[in-house]
């Protein structure tokens, strides 16, 4: 179990790093695709299952085949990007996200989490007739105003995909 | 290492990964991607806190944020194929009309 966490986690920052460092968009995609199941998985050892299950259908899935299909659209020239890792901003920006890394590496390490425990432990979630069911039932009673938000944003993106996509901009 | 402690780390080097390629790189597809790579640690340190506190809302809220990524994709993709369309380039150091 213990090495399933170290392994993903440490797949998952590769393939990040290699996302962000790759010349060619498609290996970049192919690589964020890699990091979505690494997260995937890790998702499934925290115990959230269905988390894990809508990062495969809708990231892995749906969102990756929508920049892979963009990226076909706009047939760039790889030989034209050029990434430019030695100039002074770029060395300033590599320090101070090391610097973030570090120090929010210090504060997880140095903490503990606090805070009031909820009730939703296994045994409390077997009994409430399973994962999916507990999650729905907060999300349809607690969250109800959020979820009902959020379907007024994803019309909005409807709206604003097909206005981009009409006529020209 | 607790087990939380691990997946938080793993969180805060994925975000400042993605931050990085913000910073860094000039190519607005690979920005994106760093944008999904941001959402996706923020995502994971929502379930590894949900976990330590045996509370299912940051799972809930992990949801929220899967579906507006999912949303900014669309939209963003649409945008730079608009660019593409009108200025036949997405390096971002070519757009600099704003800029002056």
């Amino acid at each position: 179990m213990n090495w399933f966490v170290y392994g993903f986690a440490a797949l998952s920052i590769a393939s990040a790093l290699m996302v962000v460092t790759r010349k060619n968009p498609i290996i970049s995609a192919l690589y964020l695709s890699l990091t979505l199941f690494c997260l995937a998985a890790l998702f499934i050892l925290l115990e959230a299952y269905f988390i894990a299950a809508v990062q495969v259908l809708v990231y892995a899935g749906a969102v990756m085949v929508l920049f892979i299909f963009v990226i076909m659209l706009l047939n760039l020239d790889p030989e034209k990007m050029i990434v430019e890792y030695f100039h002074p901003p770029q060395i300033l920006a590599v320090i101070s996200t090391l610097l973030l890394f570090g120090f929010l590496t210090f504060i997880f390490m140095t903490n503990k989490i606090t805070g009031d425990k909820g009730f939703d432990l296994p045994a409390h979630i077997d009994q409430g007739g399973g994962h999916l069911k507990v999650m729905s039932l907060k999300l349809f009673t607690t969250f109800l105003l959020a979820f009902e938000v959020t379907s007024l944003l994803l019309l909005v993106a409807i709206v604003g995909a097909v206005v981009l996509a009409k006529r020209k901009v | 290492m607790e087990y939380t402690n691990v997946m938080l780390i793993t969180s805060a080097a994925i975000f400042a990964i993605g931050i990085a390629g913000v910073l860094i790189r000039r190519n607005a597809l690979i920005l994106f991607m760093s944008i999904e790579l941001m959402l996706n640690a923020i995502n994971l340190a929502f379930a590894s806190f949900s976990y330590a506190l045996n509370s299912l809302d940051g799972q809930v809220f992990v949801f929220f944020v899967m579906t507006v990524a999912a949303a900014e994709a669309a939209v963003g993709l649409g945008i730079i194929i608009a660019i593409f369309k009108n200025r036949k380039t997405i390096d971002l150091s070519d757009l600099r009309l704003l800029q002056g």
